[in-house]
């Protein structure tokens, strides 16, 4: 090769590989980029149909009245105190992470006219799709906080700390995944049903619709290790510190709740699923930069 | 003068999945069958370019030119050698390709700027040019979906002018639009190549080559099959200055 050697004083910079963009790091140094598609996203989604934007609420509200109303019935007098926000506190949680894993899966292939034919930061978009679930969490919050304030809501600083660690948790873990499935789903379209699937799973297997306590008695004593197995994930850690931010100032009898409602060592579990997380992130991040060099012909 | 792009011995194979899910695979993988085939979309390409120059890359269908700008723009990576290109990059290659038909005109304007890297201060700045040269002013509102396709090009091709940058790359553009915005765009082309902006122009019109390159290379099946200067190119592949008619 005849090329002379690149001159550090050159005004234009280094003679650099094109391709080098990508990465979190350049997804937030082109963070109005990022503002602008989500910005989009919520546009497309909302404003072209006020019917869609009562759709998204219209989903979660019957989801709540079935498991209010119908598993209230099963429960009977076993029911919890203050149940509507012992199902909505989860909830938070449970519909975040749902909405992270599918429309995170599909952000790539969705994108796929960009991601073909103009060279991007590729993890803008299931950075856009995490940033489109998080803003529709606020409403939520906000709902959570009314019912609160009717319920009689008295936190001592340990509820912030659970709340701020649980919205950390799922934040980490759904970037993750959605970076994660987001690359493999321009391998393999049918991941989405996989996806699907995985869906059923978690809203059953995290105590948003029951009561933890029910699942406490059968199984840490019978079946120790299915019951570690089910503490252990970062959705039911992330359910779990939501109840005890949101859910236990609420209850009048509040050490027992303690006991019986919460795993033992509540936050450092939850701590450790952060740090978890945190590695979780940067290995698909890892996984995203290997498979994100064949996106332009997969697609 | 420095150098602006660098391709050396770059190969790209394009490896063609037979499955694109996962069932498929593991049916495919179950009964023996081929998991896919490749084949060679660039083989062993090297040239340099310094700044300023500019150059068309010329071929028949499925050379490898588009290829070859792809990996300039860093939309793909190749699969051995590599390529080094100084500067900021754009052009008019897929110019429309982050447009949001939902959208309207201005919104579009702001998103496919940011999209093709302008930031928020660049485009405040430009956006009176980008208007004013795509004469799309009455329809800035309205929503994209309901454009022309001509008034679509406008738009896109207006705003992909206006990126700044230092090697432009260009990819069988002016393909739509009427004369005299096909003027105006040749016009605003020839002013970048006077500011000294690295060009790269892929077209199979030989009369734009010759009008708008010094250099020409021709692809032939993946490979680089001659290197000269654009008029050579032009006889080397085989197409004649008056065949076409062009403006």
């Amino acid at each position: 090769m005849t090329a002379s050697v690149a001159t550090d004083t050159d005004p234009l910079g280094p003679l650099v590989n094109p391709g080098r963009i990508g990465g979190l790091g350049d997804v937030f140094r082109r963070r109005y980029l990022l503002r602008l598609l989500v910005r989009k996203e919520l546009r497309v989604r909302y404003q072209n149909s006020p019917i869609g934007f009562a759709w998204s609420y219209v989903k979660p509200a019957v989801r709540f009245a079935m498991y209010y109303w119908i598993i209230g019935l099963l429960l009977g007098p076993r029911a919890l105190e203050n149940r509507p926000l012992h199902i909505f506190s989860g909830m938070i949680m449970v519909t975040f992470f749902s909405d992270a894993l599918s429309s995170g899966t599909k952000s790539v292939v969705r994108n796929k006219a960009l991601v073909r034919k103009i060279s991007l930061p590729r993890e803008m978009f299931p950075v856009a799709s995490i940033s489109v679930s998080v803003y529709h969490m606020i409403p939520m919050y906000v709902i959570a906080m009314f019912g609160c304030l009717i319920t009689g809501w008295h936190p001592d600083i340990w509820a912030f700390v659970a709340g701020g660690l649980a919205f950390g948790i799922i934040l980490v873990w759904g970037l993750g995944v959605a970076l994660l499935l987001s690359a493999m789903n321009v391998y393999f379209r049918d991941l989405s049903n996989i996806v699907d699937v995985l869906q059923t799973i978690l809203t059953w297997t995290t105590p948003m619709i029951y009561p933890f306590s029910a699942v406490k008695d059968r199984l840490q004593g019978a079946h120790p290790w299915i019951y570690e197995a089910y503490i252990s994930t970062p959705l039911s850690n992330a359910v779990l510190l939501n109840d005890r931010a949101i859910w236990l100032p609420s209850v009048s009898h509040r050490r027992l709740a303690l006991q019986t409602e919460l795993p033992s060592h509540l936050f450092e579990r939850g701590a450790v699923m952060f740090l978890v997380g945190v590695l979780f992130l940067w290995f698909s991040q890892r996984v995203f930069s290997r498979l994100e060099n064949r996106f332009a012909e997969r697609l | 003068m420095s150098t602006s792009v660098v391709v050396n011995h770059v190969t790209k194979r394009f490896k063609v999945s037979n499955q694109k899910t996962l069932k498929k695979l593991l049916v495919n993988a179950t009964k023996g069958r081929q998991l896919s085939d490749s084949f060679t979309a660039l083989d062993d390409i090297s040239f340099t370019l310094e700044q300023g120059d500019s150059i068309g890359l010329m071929g028949l269908n499925g050379s490898g030119k588009s290829t070859l700008l792809k990996l300039i723009s860093g939309v793909m990576a190749p699969d051995s050698g590599e390529v080094l290109a100084r500067g900021r990059i754009a052009g008019l290659i897929e110019v429309g390709a982050g447009m949001a038909p939902d959208l309207s005109g201005r919104d579009n304007i702001f998103l496919n700027g940011a999209i093709l890297g302008m930031s928020e201060e660049e485009i405040h700045r430009k956006f009176d040019d980008i208007v004013g040269f795509s004469e799309m002013e009455r329809f800035l509102d309205r929503e994209v979906r309901s454009y022309s396709s001509g008034q679509f090009a406008r738009l896109a091709f207006s705003i992909a002018v206006h990126t700044e940058c230092d090697i432009f790359l260009m990819d069988e553009m002016l393909a739509v639009g009427d004369q005299p915005f096909k003027r105006k765009c040749m016009k605003r082309i020839r002013r970048l190549k006077e500011e000294g902006r690295t060009m790269i122009f892929v077209s199979h019109n030989p009369k734009q080559v010759v009008n708008l390159c010094d250099r020409g290379l021709v692809l032939k099946a993946g490979q680089l099959a001659f290197e000269g200067t654009s008029e050579e190119a032009v006889r080397a592949l085989g197409y004649s200055l008056d065949d076409e008619e062009d403006d």
